[in-house]
């Protein structure tokens, strides 16, 4: 059993930390939110519907070791991908879905290396392209796994502003293992650490921490 | 140039051009996804397979492509189904029908009255055998090949790129997956007069692989694969022909060397422009 006890309701616009040691659960707990694993107990809705069809509506963006990058794709055809479940079965994307496709990239500020392949991309450009794709779901949530692993610290600033900017206009979930950073930037944080514990920002203090982690952290005061 | 006065005299030459000029297009397309996809020996069981079928045919006097399409879909259907319920040990599962497929086949062949000359023909390939009725055969099948991966090429990419992501947008990764091997096996057919089973997965990866080391979209990759592929089986005939040697095996070596120098060739004209941007 890797989970037992989540209760947990994300209402709109919320800018939510999932946070958690490794091996903690944040994964599963995402794929359960997702329907792509079944909880052997307990359920799951999205947008008052079962994940296999409220799904539609989140726009998902996995860590970017899932899928292979010597695979022969452009950063265009990547984002149009994200219009699969929005556009025709039959034949090729439409004009709308470019259109949407071009926003995307626009917004997230790949449109200049929409031609280049996935292979030649820095780790910061790589998880702006996935941004993208999310983004072109058309989503009302946005759900991010450890959108910032691998890439440095300062690409990592500019990622978290970028989706500060989206949750203006959309609720967005954002798994990461370090709590410290993303505190400044969610409205709230939810503690996985096989169960699941959530604090508004404001109170997480260095005590609540320790109790996830399981072992003495240390918490440095800090203002920018 | 013995080779370009038998082309305009002898319609069984004209008709070998043909026939390699047809399976290079679906080589090119359904052998893409193979490359990009790594999934050449699930192709190269799905290929050895389809002899129990023509061997079954062949016993019950039907005609062996008939046969060849139905074994060559099932085989296709159960790999596919072996591989998605049995990740684990998938490989040799794979390997036992590969081996029983074959097996199957010689079995029926050896207890088929008359005479076998053909059964070398369909393992290795003899395209100056092939006939006007093969010809349209395998133009129906370039047809379907390109119609499938025209009206699903969104799926197919998704499927093969990010399967968890396709999945997530609502595309029944595992129907497209069994789709895309169903085309394989209609592609194997189409190589089986060309260059017989044993050699189909040679043309079904090279040209494809040869196109992957210049080209980075799907849509390239398959246009080149497709005019290397022709290139390569009109070569292959050519020498066939003015050096007296099998068809089929004379194209696979011209694949196979085309394959090596262009892998050596890119590697060092790689490294000869990362050392110019050195300096």
């Amino acid at each position: 059993m890797v989970l037992r006890d989540i209760d947990l309701e994300v209402k709109e616009g919320e800018f939510l930390g999932l946070v958690g040691p490794n091996a903690g659960g944040k994964s599963t707990l995402l794929k359960i939110i997702l329907g792509l694993l079944r909880p052997t107990s307990g359920h799951v809705t999205l947008f008052g519907k079962p994940p296999r069809t409220g799904r539609v509506k989140v726009g998902y963006c996995p860590q970017y070791t899932q899928f292979s990058r010597n695979y022969p794709i452009t950063v265009e055809e990547v984002v149009l991908l994200g219009r699969l479940g929005r556009t025709r079965i039959l034949g090729g994307y439409t004009r709308h879905d470019h259109e949407v496709a071009h926003l995307s990239m626009e917004s997230t500020e790949v449109l200049s290396i929409k031609r280049e392949n996935i292979s030649d991309l820095s780790g910061g450009q790589l998880q702006r392209v996935l941004i993208a794709r999310a983004l072109a779901c058309e989503p009302e949530v946005l759900i991010l796994d450890e959108p910032t692993a691998n890439i440095d610290q300062r690409v990592e600033v500019d990622i978290f502003e970028l989706l500060k900017k989206f949750n203006q206009r959309m609720t967005i979930i954002v798994v990461s293992h370090d709590i410290g950073f993303i505190s400044e930037y969610v409205t709230r944080v939810a503690c996985l650490n096989r169960t699941l514990v959530c604090h508004e920002t404001s109170e997480l203090t260095g005590d609540s921490i320790e109790k996830l982690y399981g072992a003495h952290v240390s918490m440095i005061e800090h203002t920018h | 140039m013995e080779f370009l006065a038998a082309f305009s005299e002898q319609t069984f030459f004209r008709y070998a051009l043909i026939a390699g000029l047809l399976a290079s297009v679906g080589c090119g397309v359904v052998g893409t996804y193979v490359v990009v996809r790594n999934i050449g020996y699930l192709a190269g069981g799905i290929a050895h397979a389809v002899l129990g079928g023509m061997g079954i045919a062949y016993f019950l006097g039907r005609p062996p492509l008939g046969g060849a399409i139905i074994t060559a879909l099932l085989a296709a259907l159960l790999i596919g189904w072996v591989s998605l319920r049995w990740k684990q040990t998938e490989d040799s599962l794979i390997g036992a029908l590969w081996a029983v497929g074959m097996a199957v086949g010689i079995v029926f062949i050896s207890r088929t009255p008359g005479y076998n000359a053909d059964l070398m023909s369909y393992l290795f390939g003899n395209i100056l055998l092939v006939s006007r009725s093969d010809l349209i055969l395998m133009g129906v099948l370039d047809l379907l090949i390109l119609a499938c991966v025209g009206l699903f090429y969104k799926q197919f990419q998704a499927v093969t790129f990010d399967e968890e992501f396709a999945r997530l947008r609502g595309v029944h990764a595992e129907i497209y997956y069994l789709l895309l091997l169903c085309l394989v096996a209609l592609t194997v057919v189409l190589l089986i007069r060309v260059v017989g089973l044993i050699l189909v997965i040679a043309l079904l990866t090279l040209p494809a692989a040869i196109a992957r080391q210049y080209y980075g979209t799907l849509l390239r990759i398959m246009g080149l694969a497709i005019i290397v592929g022709g290139l390569q089986t009109i070569t292959g005939l050519a020498i066939s022909y003015e050096q007296d040697l099998p068809s089929g095996a004379t194209i696979i070596l011209v694949s196979g060397v085309t394959f090596f120098l262009s892998t050596i060739g890119t590697k060092f004209w790689r490294e000869m422009t990362a050392q110019h941007r050195k300096h």
